[in-house]
């Protein structure tokens, strides 16, 4: 039974607890005993919180017991990235600047989280501050992915997509400031959504770049990343950028979606996200994708986006400004790591030691390259530059969602690279963002979707959806029709074709 | 556009209270140069007449009621300090020897 219950949805684990067919306490026992099992090979959870969850879980038994109507999530257990403010948890957003850090308080996802009876299991390893596209620059190592152990799990939320696909966890949270939701998803054949800028709360989320940052949900099917996002979506006095609108009925848009007719839906291939420098087999598989939704009934056209290919050296100029401002905070004074005060030396020459030992490679990059981007003397050249590119990239939306009701590209050029290829090439790195960025600038929600393994290597292609702001309910339309039409085609899933892991 | 000395990446992470190694700033002084390089791509965009973009969704004037609410008691906002005293965070000197 323990091992079955690894395997089912959130929603067949929610309607097992309700049933009274499964407790709470045994879904969450069954999970930790698989993170026990297999977390020592793959590295998902960065801290485990084993007597909290089963508390949690005892509780939703009891109100349940006691006759009390729950949400539709009670008593699933989940894996939160590591950059949500937990009271009860350490928070280190990967970095050794945090490490140990408790917070005074929960950020909005997680109180949400917990008021739905949502039954947090511990957090997840990610790049440093959310920064990287594969979890190699977590201060407390890498992240394996499932698929295979010596390839990356995408990032930043590689611990997040690594924890679904290697079935500790039926769902995870992650955050997308530039790809880093949708990219795990794509490359560990899970589901990942980025809802519209404003959508999820930013409060108590570490900041990476401000106006860029999404929180969002992660699961291995499109009706349960639709609950997850009903339980995290909605207004937050506490976040100004927050959206104060009902939140889109994504769920009913996954139900509807699952009939598998997408007639009357128009979709617009994105011209430039293709050719040079994408893989053979992720270009196949996208091709495939794009034929089912024609035979769905979706009208297929081609859509050119000019702008699209300067929406990543505008991010790199925009993202490490906002990063450098952001990280500033880390100054040694009011929490986190603390070098070299031994009474002699100034709160500057501490503040110095400190951030140069406890901000990793990739972070120092960023923060030096912000700091450039906004001199006095570059500042037009670069930062202002940039903003007025991501004018031009919203134009390209603008324009397009006139023509069509969303967009699709492959999510990422390539699939899962080898552990340590790209760790000190950053701009190799940064090409695994190409195709997400675009939505980051523009605000507007998108998602990744299964499609299939590329022949070459066997591994997992993402199908990337964009839709306009507000709109992300069509992510959860298609997504679903998409991943009905696939399963019936395969027999099953795509995660029913990940290897076994050996159980310790 | 002007490309990134290792005179100036050792000026930027001074700017940015980094203290580096030697060999930690040559390596990076390298690879920074090569994203400032990639990154100038964005001036090949005809963009004059172009409002810039700060924000994806941009929204002004954002108040919450003006009702007080509890915020940390000083337990709570001292418990993850690196060095507490009195109640208070303990820092080090903040003015050198000269002053």
């Amino acid at each position: 039974m323990s091992a079955e219950l690894t395997r089912m949805t959130a929603a067949g684990l929610a309607k097992a607890i309700r049933s009274g067919e499964a407790s709470a306490v045994e879904v969450t026992q069954a999970h930790l005993d698989r993170i026990a099992a297999v977390d020592g090979q793959v590295h998902a959870f960065l801290h485990v919180d084993t007597d909290g969850a089963i508390t949690a879980a005892r509780s939703v038994d009891e109100r349940l017991a006691a006759g009390e109507e729950l949400s539709p999530l009670a008593g699933v257990p989940l894996a939160l990235k590591d950059v949500f403010t937990t009271s009860d948890m350490p928070t280190t957003c990967g970095s050794k600047i945090l490490e140990g850090w408790r917070p005074p308080y929960d950020a909005t996802v997680t109180r949400r989280l917990r008021e739905a009876g949502v039954v947090i299991l511990g957090k997840t390893n990610l790049d440093e501050f959310a920064m990287g596209s594969s979890t190699e620059n977590s201060a407390f190592g890498p992240t394996r992915n499932p698929w295979d152990l010596a390839r990356i799990p995408g990032g930043s939320g590689g611990g997040s997509s690594a924890s679904l696909a290697s079935f500790q966890a039926p769902l995870a949270i992650g955050t997308d400031t530039g790809g880093s939701i949708r990219q795990p998803a794509a490359v560990t054949g899970t589901v990942g959504v980025k809802p519209t800028y404003g959508g999820v709360s930013r409060y108590g989320l570490v900041a990476c770049a401000s106006s860029l940052d999404q929180g969002g949900p992660c699961a291995r099917t499109v009706l349960d990343a639709a609950l997850l996002h009903s339980v995290i979506a909605g207004h937050d006095p506490m976040d100004s950028t927050s959206i104060d609108k009902p939140v889109p009925d994504v769920v009913a848009a996954a139900r509807r979606g699952a009939d598998g007719d997408l007639s009357g839906v128009r979709v617009g291939v994105v011209k430039e996200f293709a050719g040079e420098g994408y893989q053979a087999g992720v270009l196949a598989r996208f091709s495939d994708a794009v034929e089912l939704l024609a035979k769905l009934g979706a009208e297929v056209v081609e859509v050119s986006c000019p702008h699209f290919e300067y929406a990543l050296p505008a991010y790199y100029l925009i993202l490490p400004s906002e990063v450098s401002s952001n990280l500033a905070r880390f100054d040694a004074m009011r929490y986190g790591l603390r070098v070299g005060d031994d009474g002699v030396r100034s709160a500057e020459e501490v503040m110095n030691l400190t951030r140069g030992k406890g901000f990793g490679s990739e972070a120092k990059r960023r923060i030096m390259l912000g700091t450039y981007a906004l001199s006095s003397g570059y500042y037009d050249a670069y930062y202002g530059q940039a903003q007025k590119v991501r004018t031009l990239v919203t134009r390209d939306f603008d324009a397009a969602f006139e023509q069509v009701d969303v967009l699709v590209s492959p999510t990422t050029p390539t699939t899962a690279f080898p552990i340590g290829e790209r760790v000190d090439d950053p701009l190799a790195m940064y090409m695994a963002d190409l195709c997400t960025i675009p939505s980051n600038l523009a605000g507007n929600a998108s998602a990744s979707f299964p499609c299939g393994l590329a022949d070459e290597d066997g591994l997992p292609v993402g199908l990337h959806v964009m839709a306009p702001a507000l709109a992300d309910d069509r992510l959860y339309r298609i997504g679903a029709a998409v991943e009905q039409a696939f399963a019936s085609a395969w027999g099953g899933p795509l995660l029913d074709r990940v290897p076994e892991l050996e159980v310790a | 556009m002007s490309s990134i000395s290792r005179a100036e990446a050792a000026h930027l992470a001074r700017l940015a209270r980094l203290d580096l190694a030697p060999d930690e700033l040559d390596h990076l002084a390298g690879q920074l140069d090569a994203i400032a390089d990639f990154v100038a791509k964005v001036s090949e965009v005809a963009a004059d007449d172009i409002p810039p973009t700060s924000h994806a969704l941009p929204m002004t004037n954002v108040f919450r009621d003006d009702v007080p609410r509890p915020g940390l008691t000083q337990e709570q906002a001292l418990d993850q300090a690196p060095g507490a005293e009195d109640g208070r965070f303990r820092v080090p000197k903040i003015l050198g020897e000269e002053a």
